[in-house]
């Protein structure tokens, strides 16, 4: 369920680190959480966000909820399809559902993040 | 099972716009009795329209059945029960009617001179004065909207004094079973915004508080009774620690349902909150507004209140612009003026030991229902309610039904739904309001239906899954709805 090359938040997202990009989504649980997601907020490529800080927003037909980067960086690239198509964060939450591509500017932040096997534990003890 | 409801002729009805036929009208003028002028020649060219493109032409009798038709679609407070939570969807009485429509209120003009709108002010000073006596503050401006609109007043006032010190500060503390206008509101008056979480008990964390405030902080922006219905015990004690580092307490009044007459948000510490008269003080609501969002603050706060302030000058009442600390105007004139004539016939029918009884009815109604619901529903924070009950629909859920299969199914029953999903800290949320408005047979009217429909639930969930049967239009796409708008009519144009 929960890819064991990604890392994980306790706020949902998950950080996919290649080279120094990290590639960032939201995770199945939270799509679970969230139900039937009708619109994303990204930034703007370019934007620079700290770890924490805000990513945008995503919108399902129960609330608004805020994405919190798991790592700073710079913007280098948003996931466009979402804009006509945010259920691919339902159907497809770890792959084409990714929502931003990040520049990492501090790679030692991801040690921080919970891996798959801890996230899974902590989802548990969420429910 | 289903007692309030039976199905009824209800009429189809096309746009107004697609009913138009050229030529037809609904009025009629007398002869003209004087020299007919060309407006054209008057006027010039470019002041004069010919007609309005599209413009829908009707009988009489056609636009009364249009609008006729239309209104007995809808569900309203004089239909039944609304038990919208945190929305205090109470009845709003007839004298509040009756008053606005006195002749000298209803057709006041704004631009009228001080001399001849005496009794207007006579209005607004009296209703300041008595909404600082019940929220125990010292001033009151009455020219904010509706509650976000009273929030951001109340924040920019706080965040002026602190100007005014030298020390605008960063930051504003929320609670996360705050209202999401809380949030929005220290955004736009230009803070970052920290939330605390509650306690497991769904309270204010007074020790993390105690931890967190510190120099940045401007402001605890907290709702009391929160939104879980429970009163924040510690309240009193979280405005000490807020003081004492220099930071202020403002309160969301969005529940003052459940304090009116009986505790002041001025004696436990609060420096401003706003009111919402719309909710707790019976004015129109929802679309029916528009609603009205005073301000009260303590008397550190009262140099920065919007201009015009009211004033004595002799026996006379006046308006007095020249205040150099204000804020400046939140809304054009002085407010919904006629919403504020509405609320202060409210006050002065029920008195003081009326207000307070209101608010004993509206938390008796509240703990009645958690009473009989308790053995249906989950009541994931167990603290002692005050005007509203929140449960969980995690019973209902183990067969898939949700808190929105339960609010449809809710509406077949003939109840207007509750709150949905909210509070965002309890999962699948049920909140609901009775208000003091609701007697013991319409409660339990109420609860019978949600009995009826917890026990559907388990024998039946698909027929909950799948409601409503009994309105007009089956089950909507919200999804679809939502993601793929048509947001304009296009006439001719499927």
């Amino acid at each position: 369920m929960y890819p064991e090359n990604f890392r994980y938040t306790k706020e949902h997202e998950w950080v996919l680190v290649e080279g120094d990009t990290g590639t960032i989504g939201i995770t199945d649980h939270a799509q679970e959480e969230l139900g039937d997601i009708v619109y994303v907020d990204l930034p703007k490529i370019g934007a620079r966000i700290e770890q924490g800080g805000s990513l945008g927003s995503v919108e399902s037909v129960k609330a608004v909820s805020d994405i919190y980067s798991p790592a700073g960086g710079e913007v280098t690239d948003v996931n466009q399809a979402l804009a006509d198509a945010p259920e691919k964060l339902n159907t497809d939450p770890h792959g084409d559902g990714w929502l931003v591509k990040i520049r990492l500017s501090a790679p030692e932040e991801i040690a921080e993040l919970m891996t798959a096997a801890d996230y899974r534990k902590y989802v548990e003890a969420e429910k | 099972m289903i007692h309030n409801v039976r199905t009824h002729i209800s009429q189809n009805e096309a746009l107004l716009f697609e009913r138009s036929s050229p030529g037809k009208r609904a009025y009629q003028l007398p002869e003209l009795d004087v020299p007919p002028v060309d407006a054209l020649a008057a006027l010039g060219a470019g002041n004069v329209r010919a007609g309005i493109d599209g413009f829908p032409e009707v009988s009489e009798v056609e636009a009364i059945r249009h609008f006729t038709r239309l209104s007995t679609w809808n569900y309203a407070i004089d239909h039944g029960m609304y038990p919208l939570g945190s929305c205090t969807m109470k009845y709003n009485p007839r004298v509040n009617e009756l008053v606005a429509r006195i002749e000298g209120l209803a057709w006041a003009h704004p631009y009228q001179p001080e001399a001849l709108a005496q009794g207007s002010m006579e209005v607004m000073a009296r209703l300041e004065a008595m909404l600082a006596e019940i929220t125990g503050m010292d001033a009151v401006t009455l020219q904010p909207s509706a509650g976000a609109h009273g929030e951001l007043t109340g924040i920019l006032l706080i965040r002026a004094l602190l100007e005014k010190r030298g020390d605008p500060r960063k930051k504003i503390l929320v609670p996360d079973s705050a209202h999401g206008t809380n949030p929005a509101t220290a955004a736009i008056a230009g803070y970052a915004v920290e939330n605390i979480k509650s306690t497991e008990t769904g309270l204010l964390d007074v020790s993390a508080l105690e931890r967190i405030v510190d120099q940045d902080v401007a402001a605890l922006m907290v709702t009391n009774p929160n939104t879980l219905g429970v009163f924040e015990e510690n309240i009193a004690r979280a405005a000490e620690i807020l003081h004492a580092k220099g930071a202020m307490l403002y309160m969301d009044g969005a529940n003052m349902n459940a304090l009116v007459g009986i505790a002041r948000p001025g004696d436990f510490g609060v420096d401003a909150l706003h009111l919402n008269l719309h909710k707790t003080f019976s004015t129109p609501h929802g679309g029916g507004g528009p609603g009205a969002g005073p301000v009260a603050v303590k008397k550190a706060l009262e140099p920065f209140l919007p201009v015009p302030r009211l004033k004595r000058s002799g026996k006379r009442w006046a308006w007095d612009y020249k205040r150099k600390r204000s804020i400046g105007r939140v809304r054009a004139f002085y407010g919904n003026f006629g919403v504020l004539v509405r609320a202060l016939a409210y006050i002065l029918a029920h008195g003081g030991p009326g207000l307070r009884n209101a608010t004993v009815d509206a938390v008796m109604n509240a703990v009645y229902i958690r009473k009989r619901l308790e053995p249906y529903y989950d009541l994931p924070y167990g603290s002692p309610n005050m005007h509203e009950v929140v449960f969980s629909d995690a019973r209902q859920a183990a067969h898939g039904v949700r808190t929105g299969d339960i609010a449809k199914r809710l509406i077949d029953y003939g109840f207007h739904p509750y709150t949905v999903s909210f509070p965002l800290i309890v999962h699948g949320a049920l909140m609901i309001e009775p208000t003091e408005t609701e007697g013991k047979a319409e409660l339990d009217s109420f609860i019978d239906a949600m009995i009826s429909i917890a026990k559907e639930a388990e024998t039946d969930p698909q027929l909950v899954k799948n409601a409503p049967y009994n309105t007009r239009t089956s089950r909507v796409d919200e999804v679809s709805a939502a993601r793929k708008p048509v947001l304009r009519w296009k006439g001719g144009e499927g």
